[in-house]
């Protein structure tokens, strides 16, 4: 008989837990592997609150499995270091993001890009080797193979930091491989919340002229005084998006929930790249003619390889990037999910879960 | 007729080819066209007259002539040599003139065309096989090297064994590809594998050999412009791999956004090419003897080719004789 998640590994952890699709969150006392040779234990002191984490919790892609612990965005200070390594000590801010293992021998895996291997390993709602499920980072600690560890570097705030381990490699990694990096090029990010914010920023630090492409009028203010951004366009005000037809090179799209393509790509100028980042549970419809008759292109990219999530990290650090936060307590994680399903906050929530009661 | 003594190159034109566009315009089903309306845009001939400014070509010269016919000509897109995506190109036919007259195409005995538009057929090359270059083939060699699926050793999928398909895959063979077919029909796959050189033939509707082909191309060239699910070809790309569109298909196909994310995938378009790479598209075909495959027809025949052509009923392109079948009727 399989062993209750409290006892089938060697450590006590406590968590907090979604058990079925309602979504609600609740503690969860589980364990944790053994610190292996090429471990690292860490214990958990942020962690950021995802859309992902909301989805799954909700079985919105229909592949959750429960009891599930979110929580990807995950930071804290080493605590055990197995035999074998090398990359880090104890006491040491590091943190962990969106995989906790993948095969180490594909030709992804070979050229820094363990994202895409086709068995990356998910920090949540995946299955271990040894059957046994992996849990998140809404709780105390963590086991992980040092080599999807990332340093957290020394001037950046570790609660403010948190969401650039999913939120800021997710941008980061299209802009960088689809050529978003010349100076004075415009880059529109359609959709202004943990991710949008972040691209934002990270669009600023490249030199890039940037416009919000937002449904909601509201958040104009903010985007052009508090993050920079140089214009903001109402998405579905035709006047406006008529004014602004092809004049963007490239559009950052972080909106999850399903939303019509043919205004973004008409934004774009020609040779114009839409890459989606964000996970709409149906598919989009995705008109033709303009593809066609501007050479443009959509593409997908999904967080990035270790080697370049540390690199963001480090160019943000040098940018003084963070994300903008509202830090929260463990108990309060139920009322922030209904916010998030709102898009009620600037822009990401992270639980305090060092000072928090599990 | 228009003719423009200063920049014109007046030619007989003798063989056009029918493409699927000619048949959407004619039917008006993309709501744009004019009557009456002359199509042909792959159009092939002999120059008898150039204006006093004309340095590209002289009278005997075999030329061409195939989507456009004008452009801004002072845009960036013309400057760098994409007349094709300038914001006010001419189409052959169908469209307004700089002077205001709708343009007729190569259905016809003669055009007058600025030199820009006009590209020199490679003595090498049969005119008549050739024709079909002029839309067909620029469509397919140009995303080809635009998305840099030209790189010998890569694998890349056809769909679409038509006019612009059965081109872009002997294209794709020059180049060094490994080319797959993927089409609905079986009954081409042997054709495809001994005549055309295809290495490889996926019927699209058996999932067993769509399933077994997963994961395995750099990039896809689609010339479908029927509705067509894009979720199978996603996933026969690899990851980084490139699905581009050719054919438009007048309403939206269904996105799915998963297999795009999780293999950093694209899906593009490309419409046909500047006037600089359609010459240089000729010349490579030339280079490495390619031509499109035909069926000959006299003029008056053309309404029957569109009635096969709507069903797909042609190897691969016609092509009008019409030097030696465009009567007058009167």
């Amino acid at each position: 008989m399989a062993k209750s998640p409290e006892e089938e590994h060697p450590h006590k952890a406590l968590g907090w837990a979604a058990r079925d699709s309602s979504g609600v969150l609740s503690p969860f006392p589980f364990s944790r592997r053994e610190n292996g040779d090429d471990d690292v234990t860490i214990k958990i002191l942020y962690c950021g609150v995802c859309h992902s984490d909301l989805h799954s919790c909700k079985n919105e892609w229909g592949v959750s499995s429960y009891p599930l612990v979110p929580g990807h965005e995950i930071v804290g200070v080493v605590t055990k270091v197995g035999k074998a390594v090398t990359k880090f000590k104890v006491d040491d801010k590091v943190g962990v993001g969106v995989m906790v293992s993948s095969c180490k021998k594909c030709d992804c895996c070979k050229q820094d890009l363990e994202n895409y291997c086709p068995q990356m390993m998910l920090t949540y709602n995946s299955i271990n080797h040894d059957g046994t499920k992996n849990y998140g980072g809404y709780s105390d600690m963590i086991v992980v193979d040092q080599h999807y560890v990332l340093r957290f570097p020394d001037n950046m705030p570790l609660d403010a930091g948190a969401p650039l381990l999913c939120a800021g490699i997710t941008v980061y990694s299209p802009m960088m491989y689809y050529g978003m990096t010349e100076v004075g090029r415009h880059l529109g990010v359609a959709g202004l919340g943990g991710l949008g914010h972040v691209a934002v920023k990270i669009g600023k630090a490249m030199g890039l002229k940037v416009t919000v492409i937002s449904t909601s009028p509201k958040k104009e203010s903010e985007a052009i005084n508090s993050l920079g951004a140089d214009s903001f366009l109402v998405s579905t005000d035709p006047a406006k998006l008529k004014a602004a037809m092809g004049t963007m090179d490239y559009i950052i799209d972080t909106v999850s929930a399903v939303h019509p393509l043919l205004p973004l790509l008409s934004l774009l100028k020609l040779n114009g790249k839409l890459i989606t980042v964000g996970l709409p549970e149906k598919p989009l419809e995705l008109p033709i003619f303009p593809l066609v008759l501007g050479r443009r292109l959509v593409g997908g990219s999904d967080i990035g390889g270790i080697k370049e999530t540390q690199e963001m990290l480090d160019f943000c650090a040098k940018h003084n990037i963070t994300a903008d936060i509202e830090l929260i307590k463990m108990d309060q994680i139920n009322t922030a999910m209904e916010r998030l399903a709102k898009s009620d906050v600037r822009y990401r929530f992270v639980i305090d879960v060092g000072n928090s009661k599990l | 007729m228009h003719l423009d003594g200063q920049l014109g190159t007046l030619l007989v034109f003798s063989l056009p080819s029918l493409s699927p566009e000619d048949l959407h315009m004619i039917k008006n089903e993309w709501g744009v066209s004019t009557y009456p309306l002359v199509p042909g845009h792959e159009v092939v001939g002999v120059v008898t007259e150039v204006g006093s400014k004309v340095e590209k070509f002289k009278v005997g010269d075999k030329v061409g002539v195939g989507c456009m016919v004008g452009s801004c000509r002072s845009c960036d897109n013309c400057a760098n040599n994409i007349e094709n995506y300038c914001r006010n190109y001419i189409l052959t036919y169908g469209a307004k003139y700089y002077d205001g007259t709708i343009t007729y195409g190569g259905y016809s005995d003669v055009m007058v065309v600025d030199e820009h538009f006009v590209v020199r057929i490679p003595e090498k090359l049969p005119l008549d096989a050739t024709a079909p270059l002029l839309c067909a083939g620029i469509t397919v060699y140009s995303p080809l090297r635009f998305y840099g699926l030209d790189k010998p050793g890569m694998h890349v999928g056809v769909v679409g064994l038509g006019g612009l398909g059965h081109v872009a895959v002997k294209f794709a063979k020059a180049m060094g590809l490994k080319v797959t077919v993927i089409s609905t029909s079986p009954n081409k796959k042997k054709e495809s594998i001994e005549h055309l050189g295809v290495d490889s033939f996926l019927v699209s509707r058996d999932q067993d050999e769509m399933q077994a082909a997963m994961d395995t191309m750099d990039g896809i060239i689609d010339t479908v412009s029927a509705p067509h699910p894009l979720l199978p070809l996603i996933g026969l790309l690899k990851s980084n791999g490139k699905l581009v569109l050719v054919g438009a298909p007048e309403k939206p196909l269904e996105l799915p956004v998963f297999p795009l994310l999780l293999g950093r995938k694209m899906v593009g378009g490309s419409n046909i090419g500047g006037m600089k790479e359609t010459q240089e598209m000729l010349d490579f075909a030339a280079k490495h003897n390619i031509t499109s495959e035909i069926e000959l027809i006299p003029m008056d025949y053309v309404n029957t080719a569109m009635e096969r052509l709507l069903k797909a009923d042609v190897r691969y392109r016609f092509v009008i004789d019409i030097a030696n079948t465009l009567k007058s009727s009167s």
